[in-house]
This record gives structure tokens, sequence and C-alpha cells, in this order.
């Protein structure tokens, strides 16, 4: 049952989530830094989310080409 | 616009997962030699498909309409974003290239070394599961982003009509040849599709989390421009990388190629 329980998760986790969770999390920071901004300040909070797609896109694709074991790529 | 957007994203979606269905679907039958199993496959995992829209639409409906787009614009982006990288790594020569053919050979030669099986209903056991799981696991896809889409635009029905004519257009052409349509252009759709779903799940996640768009609903479609623009530039980007680094050292191999 809990092997079962082990691979269902694994599943949703890796149809949702992916191969990046690191973009999943700056999603949901960017989410609640919108509503922050929305809620307690005057300023617009437009913005937050496509700066936050931009960045989050970038850096998952600049991890992603890196050789594995973190090495950087040669010049 | 919406109504357009809407269309075409589920279409999209659901005809790229429809084709990598009918691989595997007609993988199992021609490879074992059983459309009987192959087909009850194909309709248990429908059920279940079905099933799903039949008990999540209606419940997906009843959120109050912020929460609603907070929940699926956020997890519309970390979808999209999830595709579009997927298919920017893929344009840029990072990932190897969706091939229906080679998954097709592959899936074939596995089902045709496999043992026979018999278990109630089903002649072939293997058949079915191949059948079952490769129309489930594309489905859910599918599903997930028709239900998303069509409670968010309060427009289920016609999110299930761009599914469902998807799937209909599909699995006519894959009948009537009888092989894997590897003519579709199934990456160039994917680019698409993870440019609508981060489009979508932009400007849905902002206005959930309270954000106003300048213009209202006019701004959906600079949004998706604007990501489109994104990911063109980043595949640009990629590519100058790409030979830069395959000058020097051609056979290097790089995180995510081939997989």
């Amino acid at each position: 049952m809990i092997a079962w329980l082990r691979r269902f998760g694994a599943f949703w986790y890796d149809f949702v989530v992916g191969d990046d969770w690191r973009v999943a999390v700056g999603v949901v920071v960017a989410l609640a830094l919108t509503y922050v901004v929305s809620t307690a300040t005057s300023v617009p909070s437009w913005w937050v989310l496509p700066v936050a797609v931009a960045i989050l896109l970038t850096l998952s694709l600049r991890r992603a080409i890196q050789p594995k074991g973190g090495a950087k790529v040669e010049r | 616009m919406q109504g357009w957007g809407l269309f075409v994203a589920v279409f999209f979606a659901c005809a790229v997962e429809a084709v990598e269905a009918l691989t595997i679907v007609l993988a199992a039958g021609t490879g074992r030699k059983d459309w009987r199993s192959a087909g009850q496959g194909v309709f248990a995992a429908l059920a279940v498909l079905a099933g799903t829209v039949a008990v999540l639409g209606p419940a997906l409906t009843a959120i109050p309409l912020q929460a609603l787009r907070l929940l699926v614009g956020g997890l519309l982006l970390v979808f999209g974003l999830q595709w579009l990288r997927k298919a920017i790594l893929r344009a840029s020569g990072y990932k190897s290239l969706h091939d229906e053919a080679a998954i097709f050979r592959t899936e074939r030669e596995a089902a045709l070394a496999a043992p026979a099986r018999h278990r109630g209903l089903v002649n072939d056991w293997y058949a079915f599961t191949l059948s079952f799981k490769g129309v489930l696991l594309e489905g859910l896809e599918v599903v997930f982003i028709a239900l998303t889409f069509g409670s968010n635009q309060h427009n289920l029905p016609l999110a299930v009509l761009a599914a469902v004519s998807a799937v209909v257009i599909v699995a006519v052409a894959g009948l009537a040849v009888r092989a894997p349509l590897a003519r579709v252009p199934e990456n160039g759709m994917k680019f698409i599709v993870g440019i609508l779903l981060t489009g979508f799940g932009t400007f849905w996640g902002a206005e959930g989390a309270g954000a106003e768009w300048p213009h209202g609903d006019t701004s959906l479609p600079v949004v998706v421009a604007g990501v489109a623009v994104l990911a063109f530039g980043l595949v640009v980007l990629l590519r100058r990388t790409s030979r830069t680094k395959q000058a020097p050292e051609p056979q290097a191999s790089v995180a995510g190629a081939g997989s």
C-alpha cells in the first residue's frame, strides 16, 4: 500500500512539476509576491508574473544545458 | 479571443497527445496481432478519462472564479513552463526531437517479444495494458488542459468539443494509414502549446493573485505574444551556445540530450 502511494505521488509530482522543481517553487513565490503587491501596496502588480516567467525559464534552461555534475560549460 | 484561444490550445494539446497515444496503440495492435485486446485497453482508458472529466468538471466550476484562476493559473503556468522548456531544448538541439516512427519501432519490438497471457475477458493482457497505459497517460494531460481551460472560461463544452475533435481527427487518420502519424509537425505543435499554456497561465495566475491587467482581457494576446518572443529568443540564443560548444568538442554530452 505504501509502495503504491509512493508511486502514485511520484507520478503526480512528475506530471505537474516535471524535471525542474525550482520552476514550480518560483511560480508559487511569484504568485505570492503578486498577491502581496496587489493587496498591500498601490503599485500595479501585473508585471510580476511575466518577469518571473522570463527569469525562471531562462535559469531552468541554463541549468538544463550545463553538463551533469554541475561542472561549468567550457568556454 | 479567449474562446478562440481556448479552442486552439486544447485542440493542439489534444492532437499532440492523441498522436502519441495512437503510436502506442498501433504498436500494441500490430506487434501483438490482437486488435481486440488493444481496443479493449483503449476503451477502458477512455472510460476512466470520461469518469475523471465527469467528476472533476462540475467540481472545478463550483470554485469561486478568483480562487479558480489562482489555482488553475498556477498549475497551468508550472505545466506550461515544463512543456516550453522541453520544446525549447528540442528546437535548439539540446534534446532529441520526438520521433513517432522510432517510438513505434521500439514499442512494437517489445510487444513482439513479450509472452501472451489471458486474463478474464482480455485475450492478450500485454496488448491491453500497453494500450490502456498509453491512452490513459497521454489522455490525462488532455483532461488536465481541457478541464483547466474549460472551467476557467466557464466553457467546458467548448473545451470538450476541441478535445473530441482532435481525438477523432487523429484516430480517423491513424486508422486510415495504419501507421504512426510521423508527418504531423508534432514538435512544432508542442512548442505552440507550451507558449499558449504559459501565456494563459501567466494571465490567469496574475488575475487570481489580485493583479489587474492594463486594458483587461485584451492584454491576453499581448502576454501570449510576449511569451512567444521570449521562447523564440531563447531558442536562437541556445542554438548559438550549442554551436559554440560543439565546435571544440562535438562528442560532448549535455543534460537531457536523447531523453
